[in-house]
């Protein structure tokens, strides 16, 4: 698993420190060598705490924004208890609105054992989780598959934008058979999120031009490309009057896996299939050799005779595809079903977050748009039903994906013991 | 050991280098616009006025003759480059073409604009890119400060935001914009410390990390702007203003007075900053050490100078500048924060910065390029433009992309840019 050696100028203390034998000598258990390696600054160990943490911090900025709360705190120092225990009170039960929004909501397993509910309200939250996590798996593995090949993939939202624009026109526009209608759908906005990536991977490799901007840059365009498509005559819907287009074909849509009423598609199995395709070509193939060879050091490969440029521009096409494919399972999933201009959310930026925390590897990414697509389901039903906004959702992936970022900190503030391979950072630092 | 003499030195070079190159786009894209702007603007001339009143004093020419000649123009200095007779003045040249391409254009656009607007008014058109360029300035002097030093800053965005957002909201609170100004000043301070800390102390990916602080500053700024600020605007959310200066002498200049001399407090400081800001980096002792510690840290720490404790220092006054780049948006262009409104300027400042070469005076140019990109979009869009105002919008956006592609040439960014100084 070992892919890229310890960078010297990054890591900062020895790496290795053994479990102590017993007192005859013999080596210890697996239960105590697992207890023993549990508490180091690994990836696992690392992910968690950093979750942890984050979600520390967020409980702290819920007191602080809360404004019933600063009277409590006016008379802190007579009275603690009250500012404390209502402090705990609101931050405990926006997390667990979290957690019941995300993962499992006891009442309604409840409810279903007994018969009174259907089981679709028990496994509402696990579907909502996946149809989230779907499209940032595609995401993610865009901007990991960019950041292997040394390049930084900010422009995976435009990319999805733009695919998604291709898989909504495609919906509408062609007539075809079921099956194939998908497929072609499909199709569109993986050609979609190629040319938007394409476009950076070419002036990268011609002109030298930083990809950080050019991507983001063309982030902008397709958004504003979006509005004016929704504008055109072809595109939008007449008989509405905001800016919205025609509604794909039924033909065109991902199928649902578990009935109608749960919004998780066809699209988390692509997902799956797409993350194991991407560790497969990245592990066994040629190309997949060339991609780590010139992320790791591009004049060595050159040296090797491998083409630098030639490596870029299809990496990059590569990426947008993904991202493209990404874009599409929203407007033919469960997410939206026309095209409008915040349809897409931030399922790219959101991307990038998932990549750093998935360290750049396929599976990695899957765990860790799991983790995003929860935070997202049960953000809502923290918005819905404890009045925290969405937007501490961002602050918490922010947190999470910057201490896992900086490994160091987390295994400071624990102290936690240096890992056996203390190979904790995400990517060479490379600069401009 | 013989002597040897080179009385001519002969370099090998390849025939088509980047100047035939750009020489040719230029001649290309000066035909194609004789041609296809010559063909679509009218014979109504085109006006520029050059005082505030649009009745005032004013250059005018035929739209269509205006439209040909400068297309001729332009491509004729593309043919200079082609032939390289005037090898010394291909900036000069290229800046002449390009000018010419847009006069060009502008004489189409202003020549079939509706009746009793065809017309374009320098004085505001000059201040508008000045006043659009204003962010981009602070913010690409903020990226100098930071990466001379060696600290690549691609969180100037999240320091804008923050920046704004802290300024409406001490503002606010305050009822006072110098407060407010300083509140603005932390905002950014904020966000430039996470990196300064996270970077130099924990080594952590600089380009990584300024991407993750600038959703952390969005969602920061997003999740209190909803908690706090939007069920309570009057209290949290309402800034006084600057007031707007005049300089005594100076704005009585023809177009540069009103536009460049007349302003509120950031115009000014901003100008001022790039000036100090040059002199600071490149005449004094503390300049050097910035530069050498940028350049190669070891041995800047052989000589005695403190490392980390520059790029620190170097750090936390770029997110300063940035700070007062970010109150800007909301005590001085809007009296309002509102979400993400920040919308990409930060990282056009980034590429100013690119494109002026990590130089102040480089960076103000290149930001007034971009400034007058936006302007013009704006512009356009008010003079009933064919062209639709979605893709009027994306103009500073393709400005930038193009700029970085192919304007820029070679660049050579600080050379220790990016990698964290580990001693020994």
């Amino acid at each position: 698993m070992n892919d890229s050696p310890p960078n010297p100028a990054t890591t900062t203390e020895a790496p290795t420190t053994a479990p102590p034998a017993d007192k005859e000598g013999e080596p210890r258990s697996l239960g105590r060598l697992f207890l023993h390696n549990l508490w180091t600054a690994n990836t696992v160990t690392v992910t968690f705490l950093a979750v942890v943490l984050a979600m520390v911090i967020g409980g702290i900025l819920i007191v602080v924004a809360s404004e019933d709360l600063h009277p409590l705190y006016g008379y802190f120092f007579s009275r603690p208890t009250d500012a404390l225990t209502a402090s705990w009170d609101k931050v405990s039960e926006a997390y667990l609105n979290l957690f019941r929004g995300s993962i499992l909501d006891v009442a309604a397993i409840e409810g279903w054992i007994n018969g009174t509910g259907r089981w679709h309200l028990a496994f509402f939250p696990i579907a909502e989780t996946l149809n989230y996590a779907t499209p940032l798996v595609f995401t993610g593995l865009c901007v990991a598959l960019a950041f292997r090949g040394g390049l930084f993939n900010i422009g995976a939202q435009g990319q999805a934008v733009m695919g998604m624009v291709l898989a909504g026109l495609a919906g509408f526009a062609l007539p075809l058979p079921p099956g194939l209608h998908l497929l072609v759908a499909l199709l569109a906005g993986a050609v979609g999120g190629l040319v938007w990536g394409f476009i950076p991977g070419f002036l990268k490799a011609r002109t030298g031009a930083h990809e950080v901007i050019t991507t983001i840059m063309l982030n902008y365009v397709a958004a504003l490309f979006l509005n004016w498509l929704l504008l055109q005559n072809g595109v939008k819907d007449p008989a509405r009057l905001d800016p919205i287009s025609k509604v794909v074909h039924s033909s065109a849509q991902l199928p649902r896996l578990l009935g109608s009423d749960l919004r998780v598609t066809l699209g988390i199995v692509l997902a799956v299939l797409a993350a194991w395709g991407a560790a497969w070509m990245l592990k066994r193939s040629t190309f997949g050799f060339e991609l780590r060879a010139v992320g790791a050091n591009p004049d060595a490969a050159r040296t090797a005779g491998m083409s630098v440029g030639r490596t870029t521009v299809v990496v990059m096409a590569l990426a947008g595809a993904l991202a493209g494919l990404g874009g599409s399972t929203i407007v033919l999933g469960a997410q939206a079903n026309a095209l409008t201009g915040p349809a897409a959310g931030t399922i790219g930026f959101d991307g990038i977050m998932v990549a750093l925390l998935g360290r750049a590897k396929p599976w990695g990414v899957v765990g860790a748009a799991l983790l995003f697509g929860a935070l997202r389901a049960g953000g809502n039903r923290m918005q819905s039903y404890s009045g925290i906004p969405l937007e501490l959702v961002t602050v918490l992936q922010a947190l999470i994906v910057l201490f896992v970022a900086a490994p160091a900190l987390v295994k400071a503030i624990f102290r936690l013991r240096a890992a056996r391979a203390a190979r904790l950072e995400t990517s060479v630092a490379k600069g401009w | 050991m013989t002597a040897v003499s080179f009385d001519e030195l002969v370099v090998a070079e390849p025939l088509w280098n980047r100047e035939r190159r750009i020489g040719v786009g230029l001649a290309v894209a000066g035909v194609a616009a004789a041609v296809g702007f010559g063909a679509l603007a009218t014979g109504e001339p085109a006006r520029f006025t050059l005082t505030e009143d649009p009745a005032g004093g004013s250059v005018s020419i035929d739209g269509m003759f205006g439209a040909v000649l400068f297309g001729l123009l332009a491509a004729g200095a593309g043919a200079v480059l082609i032939v390289r007779a005037a090898r010394r003045w291909f900036a000069w040249l290229l800046g002449a073409g390009i000018v010419c391409v847009l006069l060009s254009f502008l004489c189409w656009q202003i020549s079939s604009a509706p009746a009793g607007l065809n017309f374009m008014p320098l004085v505001d058109v000059l201040r508008g890119t000045f006043l659009a360029a204003l962010p981009l300035i602070f913010g690409a002097l903020a990226g100098v400060l930071c990466e001379r030093s060696g600290v690549v800053n691609v969180a100037i965005e999240g320091q804008l935001l923050t920046g704004a957002f802290a300024g409406a909201l001490v503002g606010s609170i305050t009822a006072s914009a110098w407060v407010g100004l300083v509140g603005g000043i932390a905002g950014g301070v904020l966000i430039s410390a996470m990196l300064a800390w996270f970077s130099i102390r924990y080594l952590v990916d600089q380009v990584v990390l300024g991407i993750v602080l600038n959703f952390f500053a969005v969602g920061l700024t997003g999740f209190i702007y909803a908690q706090l600020m939007r069920p309570n605007a009057e209290r949290y959310n309402k800034t006084p203003g600057f007031p707007v200066w005049e300089l005594p002498l100076l704005s009585k200049i023809p177009v540069l007075g009103p536009a460049v001399f007349t302003g509120t407090l950031f115009l000014f400081l901003g100008l001022i900053l790039v000036v100090v800001i040059n002199v600071a980096l490149f005449r004094t002792r503390w300049g050097l050490r910035t530069r050498s510690v940028g350049e190669h840290p070891a041995a800047a720490d052989t000589v005695g100078i403190k490392v980390l404790r520059t790029r620190y220092v170097n750090v936390l006054l770029a997110g300063a500048v940035a700070g007062i780049g970010g109150a800007y948006f909301t005590l001085d262009l809007v009296s309002q924060f509102s979400q993400d409104m920040v919308g990409g300027k930060g990282f056009i400042a980034l590429a100013a910065l690119i494109f002026g070469r990590w130089n102040p005076i480089g960076a103000l140019f290149a930001a007034l390029f971009f400034g007058f990109a936006d302007k013009l979009a704006t512009y356009l869009s008010s003079i009933s433009s064919p062209i639709p105002s979605d893709f009027l919008a994306m103009l500073p956006y393709v400005a930038t992309i193009l700029a970085v592609a192919g304007l820029v040439g070679r660049v050579r960014a600080p050379a220790a840019d990016g990698k964290p100084y580990v001693k020994g």
